[in-house]
């Protein structure tokens, strides 16, 4: 039980360092880098939390395309002309309204589940079951699921359209 | 046994973690980035509820957020681009005109 808590508390420090890490650093490169790390944190969280698939497709998905679609991005661009200052006496406004954000957010979510509330359920082996879950991707959430393949493909012309140069101008 | 209550306290650092972070930041990059950390800390938080529930439907709203979250960077980020070719700068206090 102890080893548990001791890799979540691990973990969470690790999560919530690489967190702070991608705000406050002036290289968006690190930026990136940070949150690649935050994101395969969260993983092994799903790992855990008895969702393999899930964990696998966080690092596939995130970690892997869209934060490489990110440095992508930066290189394109170059480094040295987005590389934005942080003006720390702008922070206190945001801090406090993101202290009420913390607050708030802590008091709904632990006000309602109770305190020391432990995992209901025990039996955890048809939930890492990628094949049961896919069976009510598949039945239930068919149609969403269908609608996803359309935004991927509205998303993918879009980004073709809007990056193209057109022929005759010079944007 | 790690209690739901630890994992939704994390999300929500996380999650105000990113909020700040599209507060204070002026680089368009870093505050794609940052509603990524958020979509990411509301993704945990279904997975820890369909642990605790023991559903699948936790699991797959994060597979249908997962995929919204990679066409929105998709669509976000060719939009930097086109505005960084015209203005040279990704700064979101610069982009005050409608008419590039």
């Amino acid at each position: 039980m102890s080893g548990e808590i001791f890799l979540f508390l691990t973990l969470a420090l690790i999560a919530v360092l690489t967190a702070l890490g991608m705000l406050f650093s002036k290289n968006t490169v690190y930026a990136a880098l940070n949150l690649v790390i935050n994101f395969i944190t969260v993983a092994i969280f799903y790992l855990l939390l008895d969702a393999p698939f899930i964990s696998l497709a966080q690092v596939t998905v995130y970690a892997g395309a869209i934060m490489v679609l990110f440095l992508f991005v930066i290189m394109l661009l170059g480094i040295q002309q987005i590389s934005a200052e942080l003006n720390w006496r702008s922070l206190i406004l945001p801090g406090v309204l993101a202290a009420i954000l913390l607050v708030e957010g802590l008091y709904l979510m632990l006000a309602r589940t109770g305190a020391g509330l432990a995992f209901s359920v025990t039996t955890t082996a048809a939930l890492a079951n990628p094949s049961e879950m896919s069976k009510q991707l598949f039945s239930d959430y068919l149609l969403p699921f269908e609608a996803t393949s359309i935004l991927l493909l509205v998303a993918m012309v879009g980004a073709i359209v809007l990056t193209k140069k057109e022929k005759g101008g010079d944007a | 046994m790690v209690s739901v209550n630890y994992y939704l306290a994390l999300s929500a650092i996380l999650f105000t973690i990113g909020a700040l972070g599209v507060l204070i930041r002026r680089n368009a990059l870093v505050i794609f980035m940052s509603v990524e950390l958020m979509l990411n800390a509301a993704n945990l938080v279904f997975v820890a509820f369909a642990r605790e529930y023991g559903v699948f439907s936790g699991q797959i709203f994060v597979f249908f957020v997962m995929t919204v979250a990679a066409a929105e960077v998709a669509v976000g980020l060719a939009l930097i681009v086109t505005i960084f070719r015209s203005k040279q700068s990704i700064d979101v206090d610069e982009m005050n005109s409608l008419k590039g």
